[in-house]
């Protein structure tokens, strides 16, 4: 056979050799996954070892279990994305913050006629914890944020709005843009704010503040106060438990407001 | 305990309460002394107890009076306390529950729970003495902490011993449980790291893996807790956890769906599952994951999701287009119907009497009256009378 070079010869070899890289690729990505079973065999040993070691400091050290949380997020690990996971089932997270999400999640039903669907960190971590009674463990405000992310998913309208160095939770499939969120950062100062305020701090028109005040009305979020000396007042009954050191139970409320 | 004085427990003007907790009885030392059930407020610039049972009957001790805090682990039996070691009172003290007292320190018992934000915050305030700045009414005593800390009891030298070694050994147990956690953490990311790589070979050879093998690597990622790095949506369907679990919802929530017109949001059946397993609780993601595969596997229930982004369960039966119509004879009859007035009628949840009547809308059997007293629907007399 006489040399080939460039042409039908060289073509055909090419295509052999590709043929031949094809079958060691899906050989290869069989022994990846054969190989990442057992890999998965010996972590989930030591993640037994290190649950029999450490799993009640999670279960009591809140900042330890912040840290846990963080490093699982840097290196891309949810977890609390199923109750079948490894993490879940060896350090029984799974089932401390998913019944956190249902606590949580009768807590703002309960509340939502008075305050329209918005309450405060602060509350619900209060509210929750009278719910969950003594013999439970307690629970941190870190907690309830992290157990609030993961219901968001059922698309109940869940939502986490920073407000003046806390955080307002919203429960209800409320829309609630940018324009709303710096109304009620401006209003937790005291618990209200009115039209001018939000004109002098925001340089806003007029319209645009009336805008976001009536749906805030109309979510039942905020209460209309006309009585007020000056500008009729938008309270955020959200905030009420915020301004006085004396606990207002629902019913007082309810007759504390015409 | 005489460290305390009587308060109205009304803030003053540029006092701002922090946080507050239910359910904290008071011991002088280690003696209880019928201060058992209270709220405890902290404030930028005092602590304040108040009778759960009698409102007037309030406490309150300035937090320029605080040397040191410390936690103590709930047991058996007992709550987790927090310590406040104290400084003397001054002789110029507003008159309190107690003349005089044998120790120097009070406890605080938090029975119902709420000692780990409470702790937090006071630690926060206590560093960061924001009394100083904000001076409120001269009722309140003004502790000049640097004079009466040269004035030390010989106790609290002890004390401070005690909780420098406790510190160390806490610190160690950490470290240690750090020190492990990482190692654990290392091995983890070379998990993440392999599973990438696979994923990158399924991308590229679409028909060469096997459905086998993609529904094998699906349920190891969904064990680690690895969202695919494929799709970037955390495995859904696809593994056959996800799939026995959609049969196994279908067995559980028939009757309740029937009892409840055939719907459920996804929040109410997620509630509902997990009251009843009481453990091995499933994730949000786990239900909707699981739901989403009811339709593929002709369960007698299907996922619907609203325009609104609200998602909820239907029987397949359920027809929501027919549920429309009575809705609009619902509304017809009472003139107008806002959503609550809906759900009250017709006993469903607000969340989805809402979704039903704005569906009417959207298929234009009903209007809307937008206004501050709420949204009003009324039936669409532009289609009927025009």
């Amino acid at each position: 056979m006489h040399r080939r070079g460039v042409g039908a010869g060289a073509i055909a070899k090419k295509k052999l050799a590709e043929a031949k890289y094809k079958e060691r690729g899906t050989v290869l990505a069989e022994d990846q996954l054969a190989q990442m079973s057992k890999q998965l065999d010996m972590f989930k040993t030591n993640l037994e070892e290190f649950a029999s070691k450490h799993k009640q400091e999670i279960r009591k050290n809140p900042q330890f279990r912040v840290q846990f949380q963080d490093m699982c997020a840097t290196i891309g690990v949810d977890p609390l994305a199923s109750g079948k996971g490894f993490w879940s089932e060896m350090l029984g997270v799974g089932d401390f913050y998913y019944e956190l999400g249902v606590q949580i999640v009768e807590v703002c039903l309960a509340l939502k006629h008075r305050n329209g669907g918005l309450i405060t960190l602060e509350e619900l971590h209060q509210q929750v914890l009278k719910g969950r009674g003594k013999f439970a463990q307690d629970v941190s405000q870190d907690d309830l944020l992290r157990a609030i992310k993961k219901l968001k998913v059922l698309g109940n309208g869940f939502g986490i709005i920073p407000v003046g160095g806390t955080y307002l939770i919203q429960s209800v499939p409320a829309e609630l843009n940018m324009d709303h969120t710096i109304v009620l950062q401006l209003a937790e100062k005291k618990g209200y704010v009115t039209v001018s305020e939000i004109k002098s701090s925001l340089k806003w028109e007029t319209e645009r503040a009336q805008q976001v005040l009536e749906h805030l009305l109309k979510e039942g979020m905020a209460w209309l106060d006309t009585q007020a000396a000056g500008d009729p007042q938008y309270w955020l009954p959200a905030l009420f438990t915020e301004l006085y050191s004396q606990e207002i139970t629902p019913e007082e409320a309810k007759e504390a407001i015409p | 305990m005489d460290r305390f004085v009587w308060s109205s427990g009304l803030l003053e003007l540029e006092e701002t309460l922090v946080i507050q907790q239910r359910g904290v009885r008071v011991y002088d030392g280690e003696e209880k002394v019928r201060f058992d059930s209270g709220v405890l407020l902290l404030s930028t610039h005092r602590l304040i107890w108040r009778d759960q049972k009698n409102h007037e009957r309030c406490i309150a001790i300035p937090l320029s009076q605080i040397v040191f805090i410390e936690e103590q682990a709930a047991g058996i039996g007992k709550s987790a306390k927090i310590v406040v070691h104290l400084h003397p009172a001054s002789s110029n003290k507003e008159p309190g529950p107690f003349q005089s007292s044998k120790y120097s320190y009070i406890k605080l018992s938090f029975k119902e729970h709420g000692q780990i934000e409470f702790y937090r915050r006071l630690s926060e305030e206590i560093t960061q003495r924001r009394w100083e700045n904000m001076p409120a009414a001269q009722t309140m005593q003004v502790n000049k902490s640097p004079q009466a800390g040269r004035i030390r009891a010989v106790g609290i030298v002890g004390i401070e011993r005690k909780l420098e070694e406790k510190r160390k050994e806490t610190d160690k147990n950490i470290s240690e449980a750090f020190e492990d956690l990482s190692k654990l953490m290392d091995k983890a990311k070379e998990m993440v790291e392999l599973s990438k790589s696979i994923a990158n070979k399924i991308k590229e050879k679409q028909g060469d893996i096997t459905e086998d093998e993609t529904v094998r690597f699906k349920s190891y990622l969904l064990s680690m807790g690895i969202a695919n790095p494929v799709t970037r949506e955390t495995y859904g369907s696809g593994t056959h956890y996800h799939m026995q679990l959609a049969k196994q919802l279908a067995g559980i929530l028939q009757t309740p769906l029937e009892e409840r017109g055939g719907i459920m949001s996804l929040t109410e059946v997620y509630c509902l599952v997990n009251r009843a397993r009481g453990l091995e609780l499933l994730s949000p993601e786990d239900l909707v994951n699981a739901c989403k595969m009811l339709e593929s596997l002709k369960l007698p229930l299907r996922l619907r999701i609203f325009d609104s982004g609200v998602m909820v369960i239907e029987l397949q039966s359920h027809n929501e287009e027919e549920m429309v119509a009575s809705a609009l004879e619902t509304v017809s009859e009472k003139g107008s119907l806002t959503a609550d007035e809906f759900a009250k009628l017709v006993g469903m949840s607000v969340l989805l009497a809402k979704e039903r009547l704005l569906l009417a809308e959207k298929m234009g059997h009903l209007c809307r009256d937008d206004s501050v007293e709420g949204l009003r629907f009324y039936p669409n007399l532009f289609m009927t009378q025009s």
